[in-house]
């Protein structure tokens, strides 16, 4: 079996702004597997879609991305040319964003954009394309293929857009897919067929993916491995079980404490809470980045660095200063009684 | 119960005239077909379905925004289309989902806050400014709030203060549309302990908007489930929840991602598109994505039935138990609709 897909490590994003450096994405490091997806989790503003960005080269002119390694199946992309990495993207790997009709060319039909997408990087003939074009519409579940080539992206509704665009990922079979909110603005019942038909193409082309999202109902049901993110680092992986299950991180287990889970929260009941603020990332930062929102926060997690520690099984890893089997405090510890007082 | 509900919609539809394109003739949107719901005091009840299926629709008509075109809406008893807007928005005031836009950047909290009691020209102004602070105290904003702008807040600051104007006149229900679906998560969970608590002290009735389910079985007492332009189920959350009994509600509900990674992705079986509203399919209006589509489904319309736990079904699943208890037949109902 062959390596990881893609290798990220000490992945920094910068960006200069009138208050001074803005580090939004700092010090990030994961791999994902052949076949596997990889959970980007956070809030707004936690640098995880700058991540994805960084990863394609993607960022905005002014900000500066460093990193130790960057690897796609192997291949270092850091030492590339733009030209050499615009030939990558949208063939051996591609982006799904997450509002469909602001990502589709309204002046194109759907057939155009899709042929663009494979004769821009393959030596094929049109015939060839459509063919492909065809195909693909027809295994993302869209009935009557050949027609919808003829339609504009107004015409269809946003699911089946939104299928067009996983198409239109899947012309090149790329090596790698990054899903940045794939399904945020569908409803429920077209996200679980997004979502599946994502899964189902993912493991018959046996492309790695990486989903970002602020779903944890989406992330638990569809992902291998699961990267939390908090104010430009990720301070959490593991397995979906792992994080699911057993979270390690305070950061992680107020969070799962404020949805609401059948059968586990009681209706009417106070949810959890998390309070304080995201700190600025303008400037240096020393110590844990939560520090000022957590209960369990000590003077040595303000003045240091916090390292990643191991959890209790393998493959999983927080930075935080606690014990792995730190108690299940998260129910006892909840904010509950603070519906009303200010948290923000 | 005491008293009438608090809301009362019997038999509302709301149609629009969609234009079909140039040289092409005018089309009807039906997008509330003959609804009828009650919204008892204290209740809070929860409408839920795609996108498109009328939920907006019904709630801009409970706030006289939009007047039905037939059917009819009281509050408290007394028909809306006999009370005046100013009547109307004392006591049915809306939070909107998108706390970036539905706030005058150009205002500051206070005038903002305060802008209900200048709109209802309250008789007190010399009041105005301490009540508009106690509310924003109630809602959990610092007095010091008071004379910054939108801009400078949050998007959790800015939904409280979106409640604060929507509560600073006191109505006695308010239409919360999506109310949480722009915030982050651990937001979200902060305005949802707030809307409870401030229907315990206040006394207030909900009408709560939305696609989150699982919020909503946290929330809602009630809910009604709608499917292009009528509710096919309603139910109490409990028993909806447990036992959801139209295949619409089912396929809804089993989408819902609860975070149990144990579980993969539902198939809900539900069919590629949701159909167009401009193009109602005969019959059941669900029958084309339903699993468990009878012939009879595509003839007739199901009327809805009234089960003994206090639920209504519109489904001929459903029909042939309880047939005693159903409303009047619907050949009636589609005669009385043309003759109109």
């Amino acid at each position: 079996m062959a390596g990881p897909i893609l290798e990220v490590e000490n992945l920094s994003v910068d960006i200069p702004v009138p208050a001074g450096l803005l580090h939004p994405v700092q010090e990030v490091d994961f791999r994902v597997e052949r076949g596997r997806t990889l959970a980007i989790v956070g809030e707004s503003g936690c640098g995880k879609s700058l991540t994805s960005l960084a990863l394609m080269n993607l960022l905005p002119p002014r900000a500066r991305r460093t990193a130790g390694r960057l690897a796609l199946d192997g291949e270092d992309l850091l030492g590339l040319s733009e030209r050499e990495m615009s030939n990558l993207r949208g063939n051996r790997m591609s982006m799904i964003f997450q509002e469909p009709m602001t990502s589709l060319n309204p002046a194109y039909t759907v057939g155009d954009q899709l042929v663009e997408a494979e004769r821009r990087h393959r030596r094929t003939s049109a015939s060839q394309a459509r063919d492909r074009a065809t195909w693909l519409l027809e295994k993302v579940g869209m009935i009557g293929a050949q027609g919808r080539l003829r339609q504009y992206p107004h015409q269809l509704s946003g699911g089946l857009r939104q299928r067009v665009m996983i198409a239109m990922a899947l012309m090149c079979e790329p090596d790698l897919v990054i899903a940045d909110e794939p399904t945020t603005a569908l409803d429920v019942t077209i996200q679980a067929q997004i979502l599946h038909l994502l899964s189902d193409l993912q493991r018959e082309f046996s492309t790695g993916l990486i989903l970002i999202t602020h779903d944890l109902g989406v992330v638990a049901r569809l992902c291998d491995r699961v990267a939390v993110m908090y104010a430009g680092q990720i301070v959490e992986e593991g397995t979906a079980r792992q994080i699911f299950r057993t979270p390690a991180h305070p950061y992680t287990r107020g969070l799962l404490d404020c949805i609401p889970i059948p059968g586990k929260t009681r209706r009417g009941e106070h949810l959890g809470t998390i309070a304080g603020i995201v700190p600025s990332l303008v400037g240096a930062m020393r110590g844990c980045h939560f520090a000022d929102r957590c209960p369990h926060a000590e003077e040595t997690c303000r003045s240091a660095p916090v390292a990643f520690r191991d959890g209790v099984e393998t493959g999983h890893r927080y930075r935080c200063i606690l014990a792995p089997d730190h108690g299940p405090d998260a129910n006892g510890e909840r904010n509950r009684a603070n519906g009303r007082t200010n948290p923000e | 119960m005491n008293g009438p509900p608090l809301v009362e919609a019997r038999e509302v539809s709301c149609t629009f005239t969609v234009s079909g394109g140039f040289m092409k003739r005018k089309r009807t949107l039906q997008a509330v077909n003959r609804v009828s719901l009650r919204i008892e005091r204290g209740e809070v009840m929860a409408l839920v379905g795609e996108s498109g299926c009328g939920k907006t629709t019904l709630a801009k008509m409970m706030m006289g925004l939009i007047a039905p075109s037939e059917g009819s809406i009281e509050i408290d008893g007394r028909p809306l289309s006999s009370l005046d807007r100013m009547e109307v928005a004392r006591s049915v005031q809306p939070i909107f989902q998108d706390p970036y836009s539905s706030l005058n950047p150009r205002r500051s909290i206070g005038s903002i806050v305060t802008q209900p009691l200048r709109v209802q020209r309250d008789p007190d102004p010399g009041t105005w400014k301490r009540r508009a602070q106690e509310m924003m105290e109630l809602v959990g904003l610092p007095r010091r709030l008071f004379n910054q702008y939108p801009g400078q807040l949050s998007g959790g600051q800015r939904q409280r203060v979106a409640i604060a104007r929507a509560l600073v006149n006191r109505p006695r229900m308010v239409i919360c549309d999506e109310p949480t679906s722009a915030l982050d998560v651990s937001v979200q969970s902060q305005i949802l302990n707030l809307m409870q608590d401030l229907r315990a002290e206040l006394g207030l009735t909900y009408l709560l908007i939305s696609h989150n389910l699982a919020a909503v079985e946290h929330m809602a007492s009630r809910v009604a489930v709608m499917y292009l332009g009528r509710i096919v189920e309603e139910a109490d959350t409990a028993s909806l929840f447990d036992s959801p009994r139209h295949p619409y509600s089912q396929a809804l509900l089993e989408s819902v991602l609860t975070p149990d990674p144990t579980l993969g992705i539902p198939d809900t079986h539900l069919g590629v598109s949701y159909p167009d509203p401009l193009d109602v399919p005969p019959g059941c209006s669900f029958h084309p994505r339903c699993a468990k589509a009878m012939p009879d489904c595509a003839q007739r319309m199901p009327r809805r039935t009234e089960l003994p736990d206090g639920a209504g079904v519109a489904c001929h699943l459903h029909a042939g138990t309880h047939a005693a208890r159903s409303a009047p037949p619907e050949g009636n109902r589609t005669a009385r609709a043309q003759d109109g």
